[in-house]
């Protein structure tokens, strides 16, 4: 579904990707892990135009993402949670998930879409006219998970949607994106939280100072002794 | 509140309007001096041109170089008919067309490099000043500092040159444009437009996640705001029948459309019109009781203002006035 063969990327004459080739199948779960700086938010926003490529390549269901632009990106089927979640604070939920459905494709699904998530979400429904700023971590999440999927993604990219989140929400956090992926959206999720992510998906990459130094299977990664050392800590 | 008291609360603000512009509209049959009227429609088009600035400083794109486009919207006209012989009727579209390609040229590379807030406002306070250089430049045919006057056709009163003796003509030509300046805020209050950039406003980058076109939609406001601040520079220019490039251009009428737009308040529809009320009669107040002996001091005095509105009235005055009211209407439902 989605293919990147060897990707680099980079800020300025700052290097953060080498050549990182992954590949997400359709209604596969997948995971980026990897220790900060690895260049985790770099692959995503490669993914999604917001940063450009050096080189190598990066196709959606065979059509090249490279050289069109993010909105042409989101109307390929991928929807973007962003990391720390970036909602727009002073609109309300409602408004936020709104902005998630505003492109001139997608505004024809609004209303239905808007139920799918709140249906999915009862949480934001309550809190449809809160301005979004003020909700809880946990809550925001949601908001920002729902307002990806108002884009009418296939294929989910969540950045990191546990970072700065209190440990009970945490678990609250990786349950919704399970749900998310018992939907039937394929997934393809950054985490730094190893131990949780891995009991979720089906496979995974290691990244580690822009190269994937592992990959494989969940099962096969959570065998791995160096790997368990290194992130999982038990 | 009930549903029937929101019924009645819109209906009853619906009929303030139509008897506010019911007012307006007779009001040149009631009597009034030609300086009233002069009055008058100065406020209607200044309020015209602070309503096309609002509609993007509102939206987090604060321009300090709108007298680039009223320059060019008033001197396009007046060069196009002394030089040409083209009516204000073609030359008035013209220079519209000129300041829309003046905001797409610089509009585009700043939108796409992401300059934003004061980076932005610095590249607008440059282009008024490098518009307003230029015609002093071209003094060949704008007369420089010393401005200039579109010559005037038959006896100073006709359609075709857009010149009228009296002052009616441009009363009512100058309402129906603050009145369309208003649809047009409305419009863009209720389009998708108007939420796609208060999200680029508050988050760049997630915006353009969803798909938003960032520099599109900022395209498209600054361009709109542009062409209709342009149209209010050529009607100024054939009311006065004199532009200059320190009344129609520069820093100084740029910062005037933005201290009058914060004076009356830039999130609410009136809120500029409010703005263009209060400076205009405070500045013939000041020159009616101080007359030429203290030059320059309407400019102090609006200086302090601005300080003083920015700190303790940062919404503006009918912003502010409106915050009153909606507090009193929670206070008395809460009673």
């Amino acid at each position: 579904m989605l293919e990147l063969k060897s990707v680099s990327a980079g800020y300025g004459s700052f290097q953060a990707l080498f050549g990182v080739s992954i590949e997400v199948r359709r209604g596969e779960a997948v995971a980026v892990i990897g220790p900060n700086g690895a260049g985790k938010t770099t692959l995503m926003r490669v993914i999604s135009g917001l940063l450009e490529t050096t080189s190598g390549e990066i196709a959606m269901e065979g059509r090249s993402l490279l050289d069109i632009a993010p909105h042409e990106i989101v109307a390929t089927g991928i929807g973007h949670v962003p990391e720390n979640r970036r909602l727009f604070p002073r609109m309300t939920v409602e408004e936020n998930l709104k902005m998630g459905a505003f492109a001139p494709a997608a505004r024809g699904k609004y209303k239905e879409r808007l139920a799918f998530v709140y249906d999915l979400f009862p949480a934001m429904m309550e809190r449809r006219n809160q301005m979004a700023g003020t909700m809880s971590g946990g809550e925001q999440q949601m908001c920002a998970i729902g307002r990806a999927l108002m884009t009418g993604p296939s294929l989910l990219l969540m950045d990191e949607p546990s970072a700065g989140l209190a440990p009970v929400i945490v678990q609250q956090v990786f349950d919704l994106v399970r749900r998310i992926r018992d939907d039937g959206y394929t997934v393809l999720i950054v985490e730094q939280n190893v131990r949780q992510v891995l009991k979720l998906v089906d496979r995974a990459y290691l990244l580690e100072a822009g190269t994937v130094k592992s990959g494989g299977t969940a099962e096969e990664l959570l065998g791995s002794e160096s790997l368990r050392k290194a992130y999982v800590g038990i | 509140m009930s549903l029937g008291a929101v019924n009645t609360g819109l209906t009853g603000a619906r009929a303030l309007q139509a008897a506010g512009i019911g007012v307006l509209l007779i009001l040149p049959f009631l009597g009034g001096s030609d300086y009233f009227m002069h009055i008058l429609i100065q406020v209607l088009i200044w309020a015209f041109i602070y309503t096309s600035w609002a509609l993007m400083g509102r939206l987090g794109l604060v321009s300090l170089g709108h007298g680039a486009f009223m320059g060019i919207g008033a001197y396009t006209v007046v060069l196009l008919w002394n030089f040409l012989g083209i009516t204000p009727w073609l030359g008035i579209p013209i220079g519209v067309v000129l300041a829309v390609l003046l905001a797409l040229v610089i509009g585009f590379p700043c939108f796409r490099f992401r300059i934003v807030g004061h980076y932005f406002a610095l590249v607008t306070l440059a282009l008024g000043e490098v518009v307003r250089l230029t015609i002093i430049a071209l003094r060949d045919h704008t007369g420089g500092s010393l401005g200039l006057t579109p010559n005037r056709f038959g006896d100073g009163t006709s359609w075709y040159a857009l010149q009228f003796a009296d002052k009616e003509y441009f009363y009512y030509i100058a309402l129906a444009v603050w009145l369309a300046g208003l649809g047009i805020w409305v419009l863009v209050d209720r389009s998708m437009m108007r939420y796609a950039l208060i999200a680029v406003g508050e988050d760049e980058g997630a915006a353009a996640s969803l798909g938003i076109r960032v520099t599109v939609q900022k395209l498209r406001i600054t361009a709109l705001s542009a062409a209709l601040t342009a149209l209010g520079g050529g009607l100024y220019a054939q009311y006065l029948t004199y532009v200059n490039p320190s009344i129609v251009s520069g820093v100084t009428v740029s910062l005037h459309i933005v201290f009058a737009v914060i004076v009356g308040g830039m999130f609410t529809a009136f809120g500029p019109t409010v703005g263009a009320l209060f400076t205009i009669t405070l500045s013939e107040i000041l020159r009616i009781s101080f007359g030429a002996q203290i030059i320059g001091l309407d400019l102090s005095i609006y200086g302090l203002l601005l300080i003083l509105f920015i700190i303790f009235l940062p919404k503006g005055i009918l912003g502010s006035l409106q915050d009153l009211a909606a507090k009193r209407a929670r206070e008395a439902k809460a009673d």
